[in-house]
C-alpha cells in the first residue's frame, strides 16, 4: 500500500494554495511534479560536481561523467534494457522519434510505408508527416474504434504486402486512456518486416516498461513525465539498428574522427549526444527513476486504478457530462477525457482552476483523434501516483458548481 | 475582477448577431486549434461601411461574448475604421482583465474580422502576431 501523505510530502509543488483551495494538480499526462529528492540532486551536482563529462581529467570531470553514467544505468535497468549503450539522452521523447523517424526515412522513398493510427500523439504523427513530404513513402493508418481501440485485422491487411517499415506506436493513450496491444502488434510487424517504435511517454510512469520482453525495436519517453526535470529525454534502440541511423546533431563527442574534410559517426550512445548535454538534467532523472523505483508496480497500478474508478463513479453523476475511451475500467489508465453539454472545455478549465483544480482543456496534442470523435474540445483529467481519493471527489462538485454558473440558473 | 461576470455570461448565453447572412460581402473563419474555439465572420459591407455583421461557430464563453460584442460594434464602422481597430478596443469592450491564458480566446473575432476585411480586399490574411500586437 502506498503511503499517499508521506509520498506527498516529498513534493513542494502539491502542497500549495490556490485562491484559499489547496491545490488538486491533475494534469500529470502533460507533466508531472517533482520530489525533493530530484532537486536537490540537481542542485547537488550544480553545487559540488559540475563539470562536463567524458570531457575532462579533474576530479570535478570525474564525478559529473560517473553521475551521468550512473544515470545511464539507471535507466538501463528501468526499461530492462540489454545494453546500457543502447540508452540515449535526448531532450525529450520527440527529439527521440525524430532522431527514429529522420534516421529511418533517410532510406525510404516510395515503395514504403508505415502503418499508424489516429491515437498518436503529434509528437508521434508530425514528424512523419513532415517526412513524407520529402521522401515520399506511403503512411497507412490503422482503424480504431471510438474508444481507441485499433482494429488488428486493418493492421494486417495493411501489412500484406511486405511494403511496411515500421509501425509507430504509443503504449498509453493520452487521450483516451487506452493502451494498444503491444505484443501482438510487435509481432505482427516483425512477421511483416516492418520494426516497431513504442512512444512510451504516457506509459512510463503508470506500466513496467520492459524493452526486452516486449521486443521492440525503439522506444521513446520524456522525464518530465517520469517526476523528472524538463529538457531530458530518453531514446532506447537495439543496437544494430541505432548504429546504422544517421546522426542528428553534429558537434563534439559524437565522432569517432574528424579531418577538414571528412567525419566518421561514433558509435552509440554518444552518436545521438552531440555537444554537452543537459548534465544536470540527467542526474535529475537517475534520481527520479531511483525514487519511483522505492514503490512497487503492483502498489502503483492499484492505486491509480482505484483513482480512476473513482474518477468514472463521480463525473458519471454530472448530468450532461459525457466521458471518452473504453467503458471497461479495465482497459483503462492514466487520462479520463469528458465534454459537459453547453459548457465549453475551455471555460470549465478555467473556473476550475481557480478553484486549484488543474485539469487540462482543447485537444491534447491529437487533432486528429478529436476529429474522429467528432469534438472540437475536451477536458482532461490525469493522474499520477501521488493523487488522492480526496482530490478527485473535489472535481465533480465544482464541476456542477460552474455548470450552474455559466448556464445561469 | 471575474472573468465570468454577469455581462460576458449574458452575451455568451444569448449572442448577438449569431446567424449567418444572406449576401455577405466578405467571409472568414478562423480557428484556434489549442483550444477549440471556431468563429466565421461574415460583413455586408455597403459604400464602405459596415451595414451588417453575421457569425457563427462554436467555443468557449470568451470567445464567443467578445464575438457578440463586437458584432454590435462594428455596424457603422467604416472599412478604414476596422482596418484599424486595436486589441484594446476589443478588451475594454469586455471589460474584465482578460490575462494572457485567454487573449486568444477575446482576440479570434478580431483576427476574424480582420482578415474577412482582408479577404474582401484580395489580401493575404495577417497573422496572429499582427492581430495581437496591433496596439503597437
Amino acid at each position: 500500500m502506498l503511503d499517499l501523505p508521506a509520498i506527498r510530502r516529498q513534493f513542494p509543488a502539491l502542497n500549495q494554495q490556490v485562491n484559499g483551495n489547496p491545490l488538486v494538480y491533475l494534469d500529470n499526462a502533460a507533466t508531472t511534479q517533482k520530489p525533493h529528492v530530484v532537486l536537490d540532486a540537481m542542485t547537488h551536482f550544480y553545487e559540488r560536481d559540475n563539470a562536463n563529462p567524458h570531457r575532462g581529467m579533474h576530479p570535478l570531470a570525474e564525478r559529473a561523467t560517473e553521475a551521468f553514467e550512473h544515470a545511464r544505468a539507471t535507466v538501463t535497468r528501468f526499461i530492462h534494457a540489454p545494453r546500457q549503450e543502447e540508452v540515449i539522452f535526448t531532450k525529450n521523447a520527440t527529439e527521440s522519434i525524430n532522431i527514429v523517424a529522420r534516421g529511418l526515412a533517410a532510406k525510404w522513398g516510395k515503395g514504403d510505408a508505415i502503418a499508424i493510427s489516429l491515437l498518436e500523439h503529434h509528437s508521434n504523427l508530425v514528424p512523419w508527416l513532415m517526412l513524407r513530404e520529402e521522401k515520399g513513402f506511403e503512411i497507412r493508418w490503422i482503424d480504431t474504434d471510438p474508444e481507441g481501440h485499433l482494429d488488428l485485422h486493418s493492421l494486417d491487411e495493411i501489412l500484406k504486402d511486405g511494403a511496411v517499415r515500421l509501425i509507430p506506436v504509443t503504449a498509453l493513450s493520452n487521450v483516451l486512456g487506452n493502451r494498444p496491444p503491444l505484443e501482438a502488434i510487435i509481432e505482427r510487424a516483425h512477421g511483416a518486416g516492418a520494426l516497431v517504435l513504442v512512444d512510451a511517454a504516457q506509459s512510463i510512469a503508470h506500466h513496467e516498461m520492459n524493452v526486452t520482453t516486449l521486443g521492440c525495436d525503439f522506444l521513446a519517453f520524456s522525464g518530465h513525465k517520469l517526476f523528472g526535470p524538463t529538457g531530458i529525454g530518453i531514446l532506447w534502440g537495439r543496437g544494430n539498428l541505432l548504429n546504422k541511423l544517421p546522426p542528428l546533431l553534429g558537434g563534439g563527442m559524437m565522432m569517432e574522427d574528424v579531418c577538414s574534410d571528412s567525419f566518421v559517426a561514433a558509435e552509440i550512445p554518444t552518436r545521438f549526444e552531440g555537444g554537452t548535454p543537459p548534465v544536470a538534467e540527467v542526474v535529475g532523472l537517475g534520481a527520479a527513476i531511483e525514487w519511483f523505483s522505492k514503490y512497487s508496480w503492483k502498489d502503483i497500478e492499484a492505486h491509480e486504478a482505484r483513482l480512476l474508478s473513482l474518477v468514472m463513479q463521480e463525473l458519471s453523476g454530472v448530468s450532461g457530462l459525457k466521458m471518452y475511451g473504453p467503458q471497461n475500467i479495465t482497459e483503462r489508465s492514466g487520462s479520463v477525457i469528458f465534454t459537459v453539454d453547453g459548457v465549453h472545455a475551455h471555460d470549465l478549465a478555467h473556473l476550475l482552476g481557480e478553484r486549484g483544480i488543474c485539469l487540462r482543456a482543447g485537444n491534447h496534442c491529437a487533432k486528429l483523434l478529436h476529429e474522429r470523435l467528432g469534438l472540437l474540445a475536451t477536458t482532461r483529467l490525469s493522474v499520477a501516483l501521488y493523487n488522492t481519493e480526496e482530490e478527485i471527489r473535489t472535481v465533480a462538485p465544482a464541476i456542477r458548481d460552474i455548470c450552474k454558473k455559466l448556464r445561469g440558473s | 475582477m471575474d472573468l465570468y461576470a454577469e455581462n460576458i455570461l449574458d452575451h455568451a448565453r444569448r449572442p448577438h448577431g449569431k446567424t449567418l447572412l444572406k449576401n455577405p460581402t466578405a467571409e472568414r473563419r478562423e480557428i484556434n486549434a489549442s483550444c477549440g474555439d471556431d468563429l466565421t465572420v461574415q460583413l455586408q459591407v455597403k459604400n464602405d461601411i459596415v451595414t451588417k455583421v453575421g457569425w457563427m461557430g462554436a467555443g468557449c464563453a470568451i470567445s464567443q461574448a467578445a464575438m457578440s460584442m463586437l458584432s454590435d460594434e462594428l455596424v457603422g464602422k467604416t472599412i478604414k475604421e476596422v482596418e484599424a481597430l486595436k486589441p484594446k478596443a476589443v478588451l475594454e469592450l469586455l471589460n474584465v482583465n482578460v490575462g494572457p491564458r485567454r487573449l486568444k480566446c477575446a482576440l479570434l473575432c478580431l483576427h476574424a474580422v480582420k482578415n474577412a476585411r482582408r479577404a474582401m480586399e484580395g489580401m493575404k490574411p495577417q497573422s496572429w502576431a499582427e492581430t495581437m500586437n496591433g496596439d503597437q
